[in-house]
């Protein structure tokens, strides 16, 4: 645990000083996620390593926006004001971008001989 | 009395009570979510945002306070960004085959989300620096921050609609998706993460690993194209 713990600390932190050092803009733990692969593409091994402790993070990863969550209901005056506007905003554009990333994303896959489950198509 | 009130003057300067209450909020929202069936409708991060603004609300606690506590949750998001690599890496055959059809959900994803934002944020009345911070509002928080930030939004009204855009996503996306009659969790996945970044990712880990891990292909992949297309978009708008 404590070496799957450096190695994933080591790459937010490489992730972050590269992002920093040249301007990158992306969220340094992005970038620490593609060094992470880049890792284990390199050294398949690490895998076993970081496994077991970057999964039980991942399993509950809802539970780490739940501060981010509280600070919106802080907002709750800016959010009043425009409230009925932004909220339609919000909930037409999440439901639109969903169905249509989903949809492009069949299409094409069917385009290629990909079945309904993304196997071959029988 | 004055004993009870001294220890809440003592625990409240400390971050162990609102970590600890963070905690058992979610706790408490994830018990409420498999009671319920797994079902959508009862989002744990919502039920856990519910509890604890009740609880802050009740006790006159700013939220800086809170946050005093609660950042020690907060700062993992990072290393959990790092650790999205591991079924990214696990399912490296499946992407393969998918990417293609990743890059055409990605562009169309993407685009959707902010132009429709913008047309019906426009729709409504909204002008100028708050129709800005619709924007972002499917890229993942730290860029979707510094994005709108650089096109003249508001970043801390940016930072609400990027959690509201996550929860609304979270919610609506399985019930969208079987009406839709998608079977593929490469697809469900990938397009979840590019609406509705991390806690649509969050969301997809719940229905299946196979989602999850497109999910943060698609969240990392939109973080990157929202950071390319938001400022050229903005131009082409105002």
């Amino acid at each position: 645990m404590i070496w799957a713990l450096v190695l994933l600390l080591g790459c937010q932190l490489a992730g972050e000083s590269v992002a920093r050092l040249f301007a990158i803009p992306l969220p340094g733990p992005v970038l620490g996620m593609a060094l992470m692969l880049l890792l284990l593409v390199v050294r398949p091994r690490i895998y076993e390593v970081v496994a077991p402790t970057g999964q039980t993070i991942l399993a509950n990863l809802s539970l780490l926006f739940v501060p981010a969550g509280v600070g919106v209901v802080a907002h709750l005056d800016t959010l009043g004001r425009y409230g009925i506007g932004l909220l339609a905003a919000l909930v037409v554009s999440t439901v639109l971008a969903l169905a249509a990333g989903v949809l492009t994303f069949r299409l094409v896959a069917r385009a290629m001989g990909q079945g309904p489950d993304g196997g071959r198509a029988p | 009395m004055s004993d009870l009130t001294d220890l809440w003057i003592y625990l409240s300067a400390g971050p162990l009570l609102w970590l600890t209450a963070t905690v058992l909020a979610y706790a408490i929202g994830d018990a409420a979510f498999r009671a319920a069936g797994r079902s959508p409708w009862v989002n744990p991060v919502l039920v856990a945002v519910a509890l604890l603004s009740a609880t802050l609300w009740s006790t006159g606690t700013p939220y800086q306070t809170y946050f005093g506590g609660a950042q020690f949750v907060h700062f993992l998001l990072g290393p959990a960004t790092v650790a999205l690599a591991l079924p990214l890496w696990a399912n490296r055959g499946l992407l393969r085959s998918a990417a293609l059809p990743m890059v055409a959900a990605l562009l169309v994803g993407s685009l959707v989300a902010m132009l429709s934002a913008v047309a019906v944020g426009w729709a409504f009345g909204l002008r100028g620096a708050v129709l800005l911070s619709l924007v972002p509002k499917s890229a993942t928080s730290p860029v979707a921050l510094g994005v709108s930030e650089v096109i003249g939004g508001l970043p801390t009204l940016t930072a609400a609609l990027v959690i509201l855009t996550g929860i609304i996503g979270a919610v609506v996306v399985t019930p969208l998706y079987n009406a839709l009659g998608i079977t593929d969790w490469r697809a469900r996945g990938f397009a979840t993460g590019v609406a509705a970044h991390g806690i649509g990712t969050a969301r997809a880990f719940q229905v299946h690993e196979t989602a999850g891990a497109f999910a943060g292909i698609g969240m990392g992949l939109n973080a990157l194209l929202t950071a390319l297309l938001a400022p050229l978009i903005a131009r082409w708008l105002f």
